[in-house]
């Protein structure tokens, strides 16, 4: 699939210090649309850095980020969102004491004659939740009474009410259960369908080979391997992110065969 | 219908349904202003049975007209705490508007003689200027906590004290003007009452206007392919409404109870507070500043990741607040012809606070409604009106009001648990 599809996220040679801690060097990352790309990798990885950096949280200090191939700065988090780059954290963010329609549209509600339009909210609030599928029972009931799934998917949701062309999710399934893990991976296929580039940060190997298509594995703040899943092993990957095995040659692994580097 | 689809959603038709829909909430712990109602009832009973004067007419009046300014502070209150906040100076920020009221009226004396227009010019001035004042009260609030993230209870513990200070100066000397019953507001404090009819066609507008709102917002909801609520619905609790506000006010002006007084009717004093409370609720359910208002008493964190100023938010409550508590202190000063170094002292703050949170208005943020304050300060009103009539002084009327406080926050808080339970924020 990356083969046609368009690219929308290269990132080359990106590295972050905080103080005397090297978080992040030379890391490459490359997103294409309709693809889910799993970043996986131990405590102290460098994962949430690069979220951070990504979604405008703070900029890095080496390397470049070309979207669509036009070099690009994300100096803030309104940055990300106006480039179409759409973060779901880990916490969700949402206000308990909101129905589900203004949550997924706080911060940009729609107006009609000076008010505002709860009809059209709430309409394209279902429109929105039927093309991913979501199975929420009202769009009227408070946050605070859905569980833990149908929260991530209003998170999820509100995160594609600004037409972004990238979604990153930080851990979406870490705190949920058996059908609701299944439920919101049903949800990361639906936007893969969508044509959207998915960045998934999980520590959950089973779900990441579930659901994406390409992971990327980091170890202390470098890449430690590139692999399409279909020709992966759960071994392998564990072996790259504990560092029993190097994966980090060559520097820039080719997209359609990374397992060329491998010595098996 | 787009909306009700699922079948997991329990669904309430029609007028049964909607009695069965609210006896389902009630018992999840979602109270509304259920608890309220009932102990306003009860309240009545008591009273009335106590002392059949309760009841009758001119002090039904009477209770109204005190409602008016205590309540208008307390609109600002329930802005406050539905940000988690809180305000313990309106009692002082009324105190001051209503001195400088007072000693503003007094320097500027315009001859009896002189045009209308300059009498508005001067008494319309010193009023603004007096709201004014509230405002930047509000304003150096705000700043102080977005700046310094002071807790709003230090901040305005200590303008309580420092603007009761300000207000003393102001009165200076023997500390009590009394207002001259010349004033314009004045006037509409104590002597401007609705003729009876007029009475009547407010209450019909009102509802009106509410019930074509609702009627159009139906419409909409069902040419989009949603729920709506039917019409029938809507005409017998509009109905209701409409039937119970024409014979309240049909009382007001009758002169029921043993002493035969006249009363007075609606008062425009008490009108302006109620509208007030319709145009914040207004505000606060159909504007973005109201949603965001919501939002960040509900996660401030997740209100400013959503693109909200939360700064601003904050500030803006604030202004509001003590501009409400200014203007409150203006009504009351009129209404009592005088500003002294006890406007706004003893109950005020705490009767306005309690109002709110009787009312419904949660102290922990991000729930509640303006009408909180007009069903609240009702309550409490009527609490002091009774036990005044018993002349029971202000020691046994304090304790009360104290306890009827603390019911209502352990009200709050343990339905904020079964509501937890019950899966209703």
């Amino acid at each position: 699939m990356p083969d046609k599809a368009e690219r929308i996220l290269a990132l080359r040679g990106i590295g972050k210090r905080f103080g005397a801690v090297q978080a992040l060097s030379n890391v490459e990352l490359e997103v294409y649309a309709g693809e889910v790309v799993a970043i996986v990798g131990d405590n102290g990885a460098g994962k949430s850095t690069l979220v951070k950096i990504l979604s405008g949280v703070h900029p890095q200090d080496a390397g470049t980020i070309d979207f669509f191939d036009q070099t690009t700065t994300i100096a803030s988090p309104t940055d990300a969102r106006d480039l179409g780059i759409a973060t779901v954290f880990q916490d969700l963010a949402l206000c308990d004491n909101l129905d589900v329609v203004s949550n997924l549209f706080l911060g940009r509600e729609l107006h009609r004659s000076g008010g505002l339009d709860e009809i059209e909210m709430e309409q394209r609030a279902w429109t929105l939740l039927r093309e991913l599928s979501a199975k929420l029972p009202s769009v009227r009931i408070p946050v605070a009474s859905l569980s833990g799934g149908q929260r991530q998917t209003v998170a999820i949701a509100r995160s594609l009410i600004g037409d972004p062309s990238i979604v990153i999710l930080d851990e979406p399934t870490a705190a949920l259960g058996v059908a609701q893990t299944a439920e919101v991976l049903n949800l990361i296929e639906r936007l893969r369908e969508r044509g959207l580039g998915v960045i998934l940060i999980s520590h959950n190997i089973a779900d990441v080979q579930a659901v994406a298509d390409r992971i990327v594995v980091l170890r202390l703040g470098k890449n430690n391997g590139d692999f399409r899943v279909a020709d992966v092993t759960s071994e392998k990957i564990i072996a790259a992110i504990t560092g029993a095995a190097d994966f980090s040659e060559p520097k820039r692994p080719p997209v359609v065969t990374p397992l060329a580097a491998v010595t098996r | 219908m787009t909306d009700l689809q699922d079948e997991r959603l329990i669904h309430y038709n029609g007028i049964g349904g909607a009695v069965r829909g609210f006896v389902s909430r009630v018992r999840g712990g979602d109270l509304g202003s259920l608890p309220v109602i009932a102990a306003l009832a009860v309240i009545w009973i008591v009273f009335q049975i106590i002392n059949p004067n309760f009841l009758s007419s001119a002090n039904l009046v009477n209770l109204l007209m005190q409602c008016a300014a205590v309540g208008t502070i307390s609109i600002g209150i329930v802005l406050v705490l539905l940000l988690g906040e809180i305000d313990l100076s309106v009692g002082s920020v009324s105190g001051l508007a209503a001195a400088i009221l007072a000693t503003g009226s007094l320097a500027i004396t315009v001859p009896a003689e002189a045009g209308w227009w300059l009498h508005l010019l001067v008494q319309g001035g010193v009023i603004l200027i007096a709201i004014a004042g509230g405002a930047v009260v509000g304003l150096a609030y705000g700043l102080l906590y977005t700046r310094f993230g002071v807790p709003s209870f230090v901040i305005t513990l200590a303008g309580l004290l420092a603007i009761l200070g300000l207000q003393l100066f102001l009165l200076g000397g023997d500390g009590s003007i009394v207002l001259s019953d010349k004033l314009g507001i004045v006037y509409f404090a104590q002597q401007l009452f609705l003729p009876e009819w007029a009475a009547y066609v407010v209450v019909v507008l009102a509802i009106g206007v509410m019930t074509l709102a609702q009627v159009i917002q139906g419409t909409r909801r069902r040419d989009a392919g949603l729920s709506f609520t039917s019409g029938g619905t809507i005409a017998v609790r509009n109905g209701a409404l409409l039937v119970a506000l024409i014979l309240v006010s049909w009382i007001l002006y009758r002169n029921f109870g043993p002493s035969q007084v006249q009363g007075r009717g609606v008062g425009v004093m008490f009108l302006f507070f109620v509208a007030l409370v319709v145009l914040m609720n207004i505000v606060l359910t159909r504007t973005s500043w109201g949603r965001a208002v919501y939002a960040v008493g509900g996660n401030v964190e997740a209100a400013r990741r959503a693109g909200i100023r939360v700064r601003n938010i904050y500030i803006s409550v604030f202004i509001l607040c003590s501009t409400f508590a200014a203007i409150g202190g203006l009504l009351a000063a009129a209404r009592g012809l005088s500003a002294n170094q006890s406007s706004g002292g003893g109950d005020t703050n705490l009767n306005a606070i309690a109002a709110a949170v009787i009312g419904g208005t949660s102290l922990f943020g991000g729930r509640g409604s303006a009408f909180s304050a007009l069903l609240g300060i009702v309550v409490i009103m009527s609490i002091s009106s009774g036990l005044t009539l018993m002349s029971l002084n202000s020691s046994v009327r304090f304790m009360i009001t104290g306890a009827v406080l603390l019911l209502a926050v352990i009200i709050d808080s343990m339905s904020r648990r079964s509501r937890a339970a019950a899966g209703r924020a």
